[in-house]
């Protein structure tokens, strides 16, 4: 065993090193590209998040991210602990508090359906949404972006909280076409059931979490 | 044409132009199918679509063509997939960096492009026997013949689906779009159409 190893160039040894060289550049070109690109795309990830909530909260200026846990709310910093819902409280350029936004999802015709809503505090209701992301039909599904009728609904959708702050005092309701009475039902499009459906849903699901979290607590967001 | 391209190792016209024309990826080799039907709805998307591509390929088939005489042949598509792959990644934190609302709309179909045939295809049958400037100038043929491919379907679809162009409004308020263009089905006859109108002309003018 004294002998001295001898070096192999045997292919083997050459396809291991070419191939650890290839993937050694490849590995410095894509650190680098994220580094680069990181800032710009979380500024982008912002500004789509703050257009999205002055567009359901009109008059709003600022955004910051709260979580609201069932031992209170608190400001957003890293991931959304288990158990905990993510909004986004809106406030003026004076630094009153216009309302708060969140995301819901419900499953539509082609895919998740995820729209964002604007609550007020003040009369407990729902007054705008706007289409997060969603693959539905042009022309079909699409309607809940551009239908005015269906869009009222939202004007003023009661989610109130009910007297033991556990659960919405109405759940949201999606009801036929022209069938709408109560302020906490959505009138659906008549020829798109699937995607109101699937918004109805939604935001019924996140309502009855966020608010009774949210609502004994709403004083604490107010500067 | 350059004379500079000319003396370099037989570089001509051609070598540009057989990916615009005569070896078009979308009209005469019927390539990367998946990309030019999913994301052909605008004509937007498709340019964004064909810049992505074309960079890819471009890049990738230079790194290829550079390490040609190094890479064993057993393992040279491993290699040239890690290569492609990563100018992928690349495009991908580009694209979310320019725009994300161009980045949800393309989806999925981004990172599709490592398994686009035409990159490969150009890898493993031009790049990796051809020095790096012809590679380069026949993988720039390559990539504007795939954009203009995808830019002859989606400015048809969106034109016809949406009675748009580039997100421009053509007809005006009354024109009722011809809503099946701009979904999948749509995708296919304005495919068919383009391949039956390239191979008439094709055979017209072998007739001629």
């Amino acid at each position: 065993m004294s002998e001295p190893i001898p070096v192999h160039t045997s292919p083997s040894n050459k396809m291991i090193i070419t191939m650890g060289l290839v993937a050694s550049i490849c590995g410095v070109l894509i650190v680098g590209a994220y580094e680069s690109t990181q800032d710009a795309i979380a500024n982008n990830k912002r500004i789509m998040v703050e257009r999205a909530v002055f567009k359901v909260l009109p008059g709003a200026a600022k955004v910051s991210e709260y979580v609201a846990t069932p031992s209170g709310i608190q400001a957003l910093t890293g991931n959304v602990p288990e158990g905990g819902m993510k909004f986004y409280a809106a406030y003026d350029q004076a630094g009153v508090l216009k309302g708060i936004a969140a995301e819901a999802a419900g499953k539509g015709y082609a895919d998740m359906v995820r729209v964002l809503y604007g609550y007020d505090t003040k009369c407990q209701c729902i007054i705008g949404i706007g289409v997060v992301s969603m693959r539905e039909t042009p022309g079909i599904g699409d309607k809940i972006i551009t239908d005015k009728e269906f869009l009222k609904n939202f004007d003023a959708l009661d989610v109130r909280v009910n007297a033991e702050m556990s659960a919405l005092a109405n759940a949201v309701k999606v009801v036929k076409h022209g069938s709408k009475q109560n302020a906490w039902e959505i009138d659906a499009i008549a020829g798109a059931t699937v995607t109101t459906k699937a918004v109805g849903r939604g935001i019924n699901e996140s309502a009855q979490k966020l608010m009774p979290l949210l609502v004994p607590h709403v004083k604490e967001l107010l500067p | 044409m350059n004379p500079k391209k000319e003396i370099d190792e037989g570089i001509t016209f051609d070598t540009f132009m057989e990916g615009v024309w005569r070896q078009n990826p979308v009209f005469v080799m019927v390539l990367g199918m998946c990309p030019t039907l999913a994301v052909t709805v605008s004509a937007v998307n498709a340019v964004s679509m064909g810049i992505a591509t074309l960079f890819v390929l471009v890049s990738s088939c230079l790194l290829v063509s550079l390490i040609r005489n190094l890479v064993p042949k057993e393992v040279r598509i491993a290699t040239y997939i890690v290569i492609i792959a990563t100018f992928v990644t690349l495009v991908d934190y580009i694209i979310q960096a320019v725009s994300l609302s161009l980045y949800e709309a393309l989806g999925a179909f981004i990172q599709l492009i490592v398994v686009n045939c035409i990159i490969l295809g150009r890898a493993e049958a031009h790049a990796s026997k051809n020095p790096p400037l012809k590679a380069v100038v026949n993988a720039l043929g390559m990539g504007i013949g795939f954009t203009i491919g995808l830019l002859a379907l989606g400015a048809t679809r969106e034109i016809l689906g949406a009675g748009k162009l580039f997100g421009f409004s053509l007809f005006g308020e009354h024109f009722q779009p011809w809503v099946v263009m701009v979904l999948p089905p749509g995708g296919f006859f304005v495919l068919g159409a383009w391949l039956l109108l390239f191979s008439f002309m094709r055979s017209r003018s072998a007739t001629e």
